[in-house]
């Protein structure tokens, strides 16, 4: 316990302090409003994908689930190469989460504990091109993939992901807060290279940071939509929100295609943040993901 | 000059000396300090800036990424001033941006409050569901809101209908339409502010809350006077990172109304700028006109940036 609750128990009139600290119905039931609009659309979404279009479009709204989600899913999975792009973008949220973990904790290690020459001009620059929007020169980076040869393939979309500048200044911060020098200095007296130093020593110090911002770079890879839109040419090469978009397309063969290809996309996240989105909530509490 | 660990002992230097040198062991643990950073310098060198600076290239050409490019000076600039599209997408970008900022970041306020209660019972589930939003993608968003929305069989308007009034077109509409967008943007962003809200309230010492509660302040009086001004920094940290998002919303007005196209309806009522941006170079080719589009983009985000720059100096030189 921190020091400021046993100040509180201390008090001398426990009555009076029990009611200034009881959480009015009021405050739950806005809480209450809250979770339910944060939720709704996505059960909305649930049970759109399980009701035929008929049931979908009928006044007032069915909202209990019906018996259609086999049938829509296997319309979405006949329309759209669904199981590729799912695939897909499994592949390419992996790898962008993967690298943004291991990358950013190299980099963030060699700014944070290692000496060379020009190392605080560099972290600089790295912290200057935190504010260049780059994402706008979607032109000349489009130009520069069919220079590589990279126009619809999966690299053009992993490679761009793979590290980022605040990823490195967020695992220097936790490698020079979490890190004692001295565990470092008997490694090196050991005779450890710097790669087993990190390797062995440092990264597995601060793997649940370096989890947290993987997790965030997966998440937003797998949801991003705009560069994948603007790369990917052909059906097999979709990741899931391009195959959403896809199914919009062909809504004249069923109005819930789009609804139930949205909610198949949705649903791996969903399941995802059943495991991890405490930690996904500490970590944006302390500032693990800016904009 | 050898690799040492920071801070680098005299003694430890010195009783090795050159333990590294001359062999090829040595230059590889010499170099790997710039091995390691350098992924981020390469890709973004690459992906990152090269790119942004040949924006401001390409935008001074008339260029056909099939066909020609014929150098056109600021011509590109000069249209898109007289260009009503433009404007429109600026309108539209503006708009969307304050119809979705204002409720969201003040819902994240009063709702950030609640959950800071000492005594709040279910707080990581409330925690969690706010954030739920935040994990749903874009696309998924839309498709969603554009149903809830529809003109005909929606249940936004189904509600409408029960109250009294006729159905509401919203996609067809200026208004309507930038309404629906800013909902699906502050449906995704709320929770996320709330919960960088909550982070700031924990670092506010419990003991002024109650405090304040003893002295007889109630909820909205502790809200207005140790709330907002505990919050002040990150507010203003919100609103630069929800304009800098709002200057590129894209995936929301592109599937919001299906039979819309690039132009998000044919009286282009919210069309975005990044959509504009969109249509003009990969919907119809116009690289340099597109290139145009983003540098004026990208000057308004470094306009933001500098007033954000600004305003931060400004609370720091307040509170000494």
């Amino acid at each position: 316990m921190n020091p400021a609750s046993a100040f509180s128990t201390a008090r001398p009139t426990p009555r009076r302090r029990r009611r200034v600290n009881r959480v009015p119905l009021v405050a739950y039931a806005a809480l209450g409003v809250m979770v339910f609009l944060s939720v709704f659309p996505l059960y909305w979404m649930f049970v759109v994908s399980t009701t035929d279009s008929a049931t979908a479009t009928s006044l007032p709204p069915h909202v209990l689930p019906g018996d259609n989600f086999l049938y829509l899913a296997n319309l979405v999975f006949d329309t759209v190469p669904f199981v590729q792009a799912l695939g897909n973008s499994l592949v390419v949220s992996t790898a962008i989460g993967v690298g943004q973990a291991v990358l950013c904790a190299l980099a963030g290690f060699a700014f944070a504990k290692l000496h060379f020459r020009g190392r605080n001009t560099l972290f600089l620059v790295v912290v200057l091109t935190m504010t260049v929007p780059a994402q706008l020169a979607i032109i000349p980076q489009y130009l520069v993939m069919s220079k590589l040869g990279w126009v619809d393939t999966l690299q053009a979309l992993i490679l761009p992901g793979l590290v980022s500048a605040f990823g490195i200044f967020w695992m220097r911060q936790h490698m020079s807060a979490t890190i004692d020098d001295d565990l470092l200095h008997a490694a090196r007296v050991d005779g450890a290279t710097t790669w087993q130093i990190f390797w062995r020593i440092a990264f597995p110090l601060v793997r649940p940071a370096a989890f947290v911002l993987g997790l965030f770079g997966f998440v937003n890879a797998w949801n991003d939509f705009l560069w994948p839109f603007i790369v990917l040419k052909s059906p097999e090469r979709y990741t899931v929100q391009i195959a959403i978009k896809a199914l919009q397309n062909s809504r004249d063969i069923d109005l819930g295609l789009a609804m139930s290809g949205s909610f198949l996309a949705t649903l791996p996240l969903l399941v995802l943040f059943v495991f991890v989105g405490r930690r996904l909530v500490q970590g944006i509490m302390e500032g693990a993901f800016k904009g | 000059m050898t690799i040492t660990l920071s801070p680098a002992p005299a003694a430890e230097a010195t009783s090795r000396p050159g333990r590294y040198r001359h062999t090829q062991q040595g230059w590889r643990e010499r170099l790997a300090p710039y091995a390691y950073v350098a992924p981020f310098f390469l890709l973004f060198f690459v992906f990152g800036l090269f790119p942004l600076l040949f924006t401001f290239y390409v935008a001074l050409f008339d260029w056909d990424p099939i066909g020609e490019r014929h150098f056109v000076g600021l011509a590109n600039f000069a249209q898109l001033v007289h260009d009503p599209r433009f404007w429109g997408a600026m309108r539209n970008t503006f708009s969307i941006w304050l119809l979705s900022t204002v409720p969201q970041l003040l819902i994240a306020l009063g709702v950030a409050h609640l959950l800071n209660h000492v005594r709040l019972r279910a707080a990581t589930l409330f925690r969690m569901s706010v954030l739920v939003p935040y994990v749903t993608s874009v696309a998924a968003t839309t498709i969603v809101f554009a149903q809830l929305f529809d003109r005909d069989y929606g249940m936004l308007n189904w509600f409408l209908e029960l109250l009294g009034f006729s159905h509401v077109d919203f996609t067809a509409s200026v208004w309507g339409s930038h309404f629906m967008i800013a909902t699906m943007v502050a449906w995704r962003w709320t929770g996320y502010n709330t919960l960088l809200y909550l982070a700031s309230l924990q670092a506010v010492p419990r003991a002024l809350f109650e405090a304040a509660a003893v002295d007889g302040a109630n909820g909205w009086q502790q809200f207005r006077h140790i709330t907002v001004p505990a919050l002040r920094p990150i507010i203003v940290f919100t609103v630069v990172t929800s304009t800098i998002g709002g200057l590129q919303i894209f995936t929301e007005p592109l599937l919001v109304n299906p039979v819309g196209g690039l132009t998000c309806g044919a009286a282009r009522q919210c069309q975005t700028l990044t959509l504009f941006l969109y249509e003009q170079g990969f919907g119809r080719f116009h690289f340099g006109y597109g290139a145009a589009i983003a540098v004026v983009l990208f000057v308004m985000v470094v306009i933001v940036a500098t007033i954000n720059y600004l305003l931060v100096t400004r609370i720091r030189s307040e509170r000494r």
